[in-house]
């Protein structure tokens, strides 16, 4: 795999995660539990859109076929997608929602920091203004999971539920692949299987804290960021987010 | 729109209070929360406000219908950001109303069990997305000629979260037509979208500023207390003659024959809306009333594990650094 390919992948996982979260989180609009949660989402929600006009922005620089960042994004079918199974996750209940947020956000702030010692300029740059709003994004969710998970007993079982049942796409974030290898060795990206001994440290903290025990099982499901299997979910979220695009091809909006 | 069912309370209370409290008023001196005031005033108020943050809420929906088909990025951002300054107005306006005595949660089983209303408009469906254009335009247009003279009215702090409503109002305006522009010099699909929109939203939009309020006899009251500034027709007025040029810019048709430029009264005649189909849809029958409060009420039941839970970490906390102590 060339240089240029293999960066081009690898900001494709980058924005694809972001944008399929984004989206995600976008779909509570009007139907959090509280007021407050609702403007919470919706935040994390833009600051993931921006994100993804970011990233995939540069990955279409990258790859010079003249295609934009909208249509990375609004063009392309699941087996082009490069997001994380975790993120693909439906929103489930607003704990299974919050936990695949933290669980994300603990790999993002560390994924972001790492970034900004990247060779590349334009990596570092677009991993120095996504750090701050992750590592907000990660505040936000690590409380949520600890006031829930030391919650009632109800919410306590619902998110410990929630951990038990998105543990398995956890994993595969930390996955290393010649993607990712490229990219070390270019000095562009660091390892993922780097990073997971601190962020682990960081999940056992939070869940102790919220009462939550994490499962000894360390099996992960794997295809997302290669694309190679993509969960179900993925094809329904783009019938929608792509709906208008495929139905008037060639209109501006 | 907030207006539209607004009746304002006899009154029972004590004469020269009353009328010292109406020089209050006179003077232009703002009403302050710890100040005396009538019950009809307060409550007035309260069904004002508590109305006008449930549409905020309620209003949520209709453009949060089209967040996940948004066609750009961009456009996605633009829509979120919006649909979340809404809910940012709703939270602004319970807290104005709360500092009348009644809490949010309590305004909120109000609406969810019907005893509150929220602004008509927002039981009609939006169905493409030069929805989202229409709905900028002419209803958060419609919306901002309600707010504006609502910023100088009595009650202090409804008026001090008026002028931080109305600013992001205008912006949500400008966002609405530009979308309307886009669509209505785009493809001939784009532009039956904007003409298609326009023909739905024009009379459900005239009917937010409410009935005319002539034989309105709770009117004067509200408008002597200032807590309405100016009448529904007025107000329905300055909005037609705002917007129709608008609408001739973007070359499209206000669905409305006997429109037509009044050279003697410096306004345009136009068409009232259909009343009966609006108190149709007051009592429930709108096309989306059922779906609306069905939405608002599956959200507060969903969610009532999560505010249980965050009060029960709450109180555990505070007892656990009771016993440290
Ligand atoms: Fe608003
Ligand atoms: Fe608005």
């Amino acid at each position: 795999m060339d240089q240029q390919t293999a960066t081009f992948e690898f900001l494709c996982r980058m924005g694809d995660n972001t944008l399929v979260l984004g989206h995600r989180v976008s779909e509570w609009c009007g139907k959090a539990p509280v007021l407050e949660e609702d403007i919470a989402l919706a935040n994390v929600a833009l600051d993931l859109i921006g994100q993804t006009q970011m990233w995939l922005g540069l990955a279409a620089e990258v790859e010079g076929a003249g295609r934009t960042a909208d249509d990375l994004a609004m063009l392309r079918d699941v087996w082009d997608f490069r997001s994380a199974l975790l993120v693909e996750q439906p929103n489930g209940d607003f704990g299974q929602t919050l936990m695949r947020q933290y669980l994300f956000d603990q790999w993002h702030v560390a994924v972001l920091t790492a970034l900004m010692e990247s060779a590349d300029p334009r990596v570092a740059d677009i991993a120095a203004k996504s750090v701050k709003e992750a590592r907000y994004h990660v505040e936000r969710s690590a409380d949520l999971v600890i006031r829930l998970g030391d919650g009632t007993e109800e919410s306590h079982g619902r998110m410990q539920a929630a951990l038990d049942k998105l543990w398995p796409f956890f994993g595969e974030l930390f996955d290393d692949d010649p993607v990712d290898a490229a990219m070390a060795e270019a000095g562009i990206a660091p390892l993922p299987s780097g990073l997971r001994a601190d962020v682990d440290q960081e999940v056992a903290a939070v869940m102790a804290q919220a009462t939550l025990v994490i499962p000894a099982d360390r099996f992960a499901h794997r295809g997302g960021k290669t694309g190679i299997r993509h969960s179900e979910h993925l094809g329904h979220m783009l019938t929608q987010m792509q709906w208008l695009q495929r139905a008037y091809p060639g209109a501006t909006w | 729109m907030y207006a539209q069912m607004v009746k304002s309370e006899a009154t029972q209370d004590d004469p020269a209070k009353l009328a010292a409290f109406q020089a209050r008023i006179d003077a232009g001196e703002k009403v302050e929360p710890k100040d005396w005031m009538p019950e009809g005033y307060r409550k007035t108020l309260i069904r004002q406000i508590g109305q006008h943050a449930h549409s905020e809420i309620v209003g949520q929906l209709p453009e949060g219908n089209w967040i996940t088909r948004a066609p750009t990025l961009e456009r996605k951002a633009i829509l979120l950001a919006k649909v979340q300054d809404e809910a940012g107005h709703g939270l602004y306006l319970y807290g104005a109303a709360e500092t009348l005595g009644v809490s949010r949660d309590e305004m909120t089983e109000m609406l969810l069990d019907g005893r509150m209303k929220y602004s008509s408009i927002f039981n009609y469906p939006t169905l493409t997305w030069a929805d989202m254009g229409a709905v900028g335009w002419l209803v958060d247009g419609a919306a901002i000629m309600n707010q504006v003279p609502l910023q100088r009215t009595s009650f202090g702090p409804y008026a001090r979260a008026m002028v931080r409503i109305c600013k992001e109002e205008s912006f949500h305006q400008r966002q609405g037509f530009d979308i309307m522009m886009k669509m209505a010099g785009g493809t001939p699909a784009q532009r039956r979208m904007a003409q298609n929109a326009l023909d739905r939203f024009w009379f459900p939009a005239l009917m937010m500023f409410g009935p005319s309020d002539k034989d309105s006899v709770h009117s004067a009251q509200s408008m002597a207390w200032k807590i309405k500034m100016n009448t529904n027709d007025e107000l329905r007025q300055k909005f037609v003659d705002q917007t129709v040029p608008q609408a001739e810019y973007l070359g499209l048709t206000v669905p409305d024959d006997t429109l037509a430029w009044n050279e003697a009264k410096g306004g345009y005649d136009f068409a009232e809306p259909d009343w009966a189909e609006f108190f149709d849809v007051l009592k429930g029958n709108g096309p989306c009333n059922v779906d609306r409060l069905e939405a608002r009420n599956k959200a507060w039941d969903d969610g009532a594990w999560v505010r249980d839970a965050l009060m029960a970490h709450a109180e555990k906390h505070a007892n656990r650094e009771v016993a440290a102590e």
